[in-house]
């Protein structure tokens, strides 16, 4: 076993022959997803650095009252950044990634559906970051060299108006966003296709790895709920440049229509950024459990009720706008409605531990803090969606400590699970189950430090987005432990960026199935050939892998 | 304790606040059965802007359905949470363990439904519950003594207006106390001269957004008279942090006599006509009203009675003369982004200048 020495190649390498510049001619050109999908990962992961030395900055800042650490403009540039980086090019592009990656592979396909728009979609999309980025450089044009954008990740009217953000650090957001969204639908689309057209033989819609399923409702959700931010950015650069007054208000334009217009996208958005989340999680609980994933049909049908009511509940964001009680009402309903099938996935994946085999390895501890992360911020989103509750945590550090929870505690330890369990598919390589432990453990800790306690400043009154704050407030304490756990998080990042660069090079030989799985992509070579399946596979259950391992009881007797 | 000795926001308090005025920073007395609030209540999450320290009605109707809704959710918390950590303790693998797979089980619909219809009846008296609160809140009668305030918010910065009193004045809002028996609330009409704002005294009511062409209105009733502090909730620009509200409840005769003050024609001071001088000579009434003056500008805070304040650039910091002078100095040196420009004034004008402001009483 310890025999073996030859480096694994990522997907190309080896028809890459003609040294530097042929693979990066390679890599630029390619059309294969599973390349893209690296590629989406790793501009994803530099994007996480540069955003997380941005809240970094920030906590240094609010660690204690009254600090001088940055100066407010740089502040509200930095919170502008971070919020948009973390949402548009880390979120959306890894999970996009994941998907590109891994959707043909457990369906059976050899590529998507449009493997050039495929391209397309990340190039462009991989365009907007470095654009939003640029404005560092030019965000002034005539008024000076830099900033950048300053008018928070919502992009609030009147602020984002000449009168109030003169220059053009708010058109290299606008626009970064419009052509993001651009490339988040092309990929949508392509995953829609690529799942309804592209199945192997036997893959009915009943027998879709969830995963597929998820991808399929998230993409769907995208078509949604992204026409309606492009609009709007379209509607505002007319506001800005042809004399527009969509929410122009000292012209008589409505700041009450960009909220719905964002919103409308923005509260999807949550689902389209989780929904990835719990596929990684149906993938991954039941085979560190040894068991099928509990009511696969009440997950399908929970995953697409979850795709309807996102859908009606973005009012939530606008409870202190003045809409009324009639409409606060019927918002608190619709929000508290969509508990309902997001409880129904949390007792399914309980059901599938219990009575489980429960290996503790690194994707699965990631996977087991994200369940009670995930009923954590459930509730507080419950708490939130009572209106009269709202209108006291609404934009206060209750809510900011909400939505990480939802996309830290949630989204970005099943990120991490999904790296530890996939890394071996696409590296040919094993991640090191010590740091990898170590990794766990340390961004654990320094996830509930700045989480958890960052609950307590909101209830004690302090809003979001200022630069600092009073000393009578009562908040110091508390800022000063979100802080410190802030820079531990910073740590165990910097520890799993070492494993994936270490193991990369060194990692134990991973084998075609290291986690003795059940869907099709562990029945091919890690990494899978450029053409995936050397002949069109046929599947007869849910679990292709376990019916070959357990031809005396296959799946196909229960489904 | 140590840790939170420093804490204690009446220490911190600006000198200026009369004694009588502080009773209603003091925690919530222990009354309350539930652990929550007794906890609440303690030093350590002592705060001026506690969310769980109510002192008027709509904060108070708040209160209650969040004890409500907290109770709900940490009950589902400790059943959910306790079952994860049943089934990963029971059902972890141990090293003695055999290589079989565990039996394999897909779903149960009656298991299904159970966990449908029970989240759904929560859901339902949480809505219902919810819903009371919304309308009590927002549709609640309007008293005939209720007071008339218009808010309007600016960057960085409040604007207080009484229309039937005649009344401006800026970023400290007086009103009277009222008595449940005899109810005087005031009505806040909230209106943006330029972005979105937010006014939110976490102990008087939740936040209400103060947006342009959009009329939002809310109200108050606070039983005690005290100070209350909260700040702008929405984001409205580079001195966000420091567009902070301090709401003075009064009692009656306290109220009757602030506002026959405020009523009174601006001190004419012949001591600091310099000062006087400088002021109508510079750019100062572009922006600024003092009533009976040539003083006309509406883009700053109103001064005609600016010393009768106990704080300046938006409660950032108390009025005290070595304050003021900075503050007309340079508005950066506490709100770097103000924007009232530097006003370049050189000594002997600036300090005749504050004596002439610090002499609006």
């Amino acid at each position: 076993m310890a025999t073996q020495t030859s480096a694994p190649a990522l997907p190309g390498q080896a028809s890459a022959p003609g040294g530097f510049f042929a693979l990066v001619t390679e890599w630029v050109t390619t059309v294969d997803h599973k390349k893209i999908g690296i590629m989406y990962i790793v501009y994803a992961l530099l994007f996480l650095v540069v955003a997380g030395v941005e809240a970094l900055l920030m906590r240094i800042q609010l660690a204690v009252p009254n600090n001088h650490f940055v100066a407010p403009e740089t502040f509200n540039r930095l919170f502008t950044m971070h919020g948009t980086t973390m949402v548009f090019f880390v979120g959306m592009p890894i999970l996009f990634g994941f998907g590109n990656y891994l959707v043909p592979l457990m369906i059976g396909a050899r590529d998507m559906a449009f493997p050039r728009l495929n391209a397309f979609s990340f190039w462009i999309s991989a365009f907007a970051g470095f654009l939003l980025y640029f404005s560092y450089f030019a965000g002034s044009g005539l008024y000076g060299a830099g900033t950048a954008p300053d008018v928070g990740w919502f992009a609030y009217a009147p602020l984002t108006a000449r009168v109030f953000s003169p220059g053009h650090s708010t058109d290299y957001w606008t626009l970064s966003i419009l052509l993001s969204g651009i490339g988040s639908l092309g990929t949508s689309l392509n995953i829609v296709a690529t799942t309804l057209c592209m199945r192997c033989k036997g893959m009915k819609l009943s027998r879709l790895p969830l995963l597929v399923w998820l991808y399929l409702v998230t993409s769907c959700i995208a078509f949604v709920a992204i026409s309606p931010l492009t609009a709007a950015q379209i509607m505002l650069l007319i506001d800005r440049y042809l004399g527009g007054h969509f929410f122009d208000t000292q012209a008589g334009g409505s700041a009450v229509l960009w909220m719905h217009f964002f919103w409308i996208f923005g509260h999807p958005e949550v689902y389209i950024l989780v929904l990835p989340a719990f596929a990684f999680a149906n993938e991954i609980i039941p085979v560190f459990s040894r068991k099928a994933i509990f009511g696969y049909p009440a997950m399908v049908a929970a995953t697409v009720a979850i795709g309807f009511i996102s859908l009606g509940v973005w009012a939530h964001h606008m409870f202190t706008v003045g809409l009324g009680p009639g409409a606060n009402a019927f918002f608190t309903f619709s929000t508290m409605v969509i508990a309902v099938p997001t409880g129904i996935k949390i007792f399914n994946w309980l059901a599938t531990l219990w009575g489980g085999n429960i290996h503790f390895a690194t994707p699965m501890l990631f996977a087991i803090a994200f369940l009670f992360q995930f009923l954590i911020a459930g509730l507080t989103g419950i708490m939130l969606s009572a209106s009269p509750f709202d209108w006291q945590l609404g934009n206060s550090y209750f809510v900011v400590a909400h939505f990480h929870y939802v996309l830290v505690g949630a989204i970005l330890f099943m990120i991490f699970s999904a790296f530890y369990y996939w890394y071996p598919k696409m590296t040919g390589r094993m991640l090191s189950e010590k740091l990898g432990k170590w990794h766990f453990w340390l961004f654990l800790i320094g996830f509930h430090l700045t989480f958890d306690f960052m609950h307590i400043p909101g209830l004690l009154g302090m809003p979001r987005r200022i630069y600092t704050y009073e000393a009578d407030r009562g908040w110091a304490i508390w800022n000063l432990i979100v802080s410190s756990g802030a820079f531990l998080q910073a740590i165990a990042t910097l520890l799993f960026v070492y494993n994936l660069v270490r193991s990369y090079f060194k990692g134990d030989i991973a084998g075609p199935d290291p986690w003795d799985a059940w869907t099709l992509e562990w029945s091919v070579t890690s990494p899978p050939p450029s053409y995936n399946f050397a002949t069109e596979p046929t599947v007869e259950s849910r679990r292709p892998l376990w019916d070959l391992k357990h031809p005396e009881d296959p799946d196909t007797n229960y489904e | 304790m140590s840790l939170s000795m420093n804490l204690d926001p009446v220490q911190n308090l600006p000198a200026a606040v009369p004694p009588s005025h502080m009773q209603a920073l003091h925690p919530p007395a222990l009354s309350h059965a539930a652990f929550l609030p007794a906890l609440l209540a303690t030093k350590i999450f002592q705060s001026p802007t506690n969310i769980f320290a109510p002192e008027a009605t709509p904060a108070q109707s708040i209160f209650g359905l969040s004890l409500f809704v907290l109770a709900i959710c940490g009950s589902v918390f400790l059943v959910v949470a306790g079952l994860l950590l049943y089934a990963i303790i029971r059902f972890r693998h141990r090293p003695h363990d055999s290589d079989r797979e565990p039996p394999q089980i897909y779903g149960s619909n009656q298991v299904e439904l159970s966990w449908t219809v029970i989240p759904v009846i929560i859901i339902v008296v949480l809505f219902l519950t919810t819903t009371r609160v919304i309308f009590l809140t927002e549709h609640a009668p309007r008293p005939k003594d209720a007071l008339d305030v218009t808010v309007i918010g600016h960057q960085f910065w409040w604007e207080f207006r009484y229309p039937k009193l005649g009344i401006v004045t800026a970023n400290e809002l007086h009103v009277p106390v009222s008595d449940p028996a005899h109810p005087t609330p005031t009505y806040l009409t909230m209106e943006s001269a330029d972005t979105d704002h937010s006014f939110w005294v976490p102990s008087l009511a939740g936040k209400m957004d103060v947006l342009p062409n959009k009329v939002n209105i809310m109200w108050i009733d606070p039983e005690k008279p005290g100070i209350y502090l909260g700040q702008c909730a929405q984001y409205c620009g580079v001195e966000h942090a420091k567009m902070l509200i301090r709401v003075y409840a009064d009692t009656p005769a306290q109220f009757a006599a602030w506002v026959a003050h405020q009523r009174s024609p601006a001190v004419i001071d012949p001591a600091v006509a310099e000062g006087r001088q400088v002021f109508f000579h510079n750019a100062c009434i572009d922006c600024h009203t003092i009533q009976g003056t040539a003083a006309h500008g509406i883009f700053g805070p109103d001064l005609t009675h600016l010393a009768s304040r106990d704080t300046i650039a938006s409660g950032s910091v108390p009025l005290t003369p070595n304050n003021l002078r900075l503050f007309v100095d340079n508005p950066a040196n506490f709100k770097p982004g103000a924007l009232m420009p530097p006003m370049h004034l050189n000594d002997h004008d600036l300090n005749a200048v504050t004596k002439y402001l610090l002499s609006l009483r």
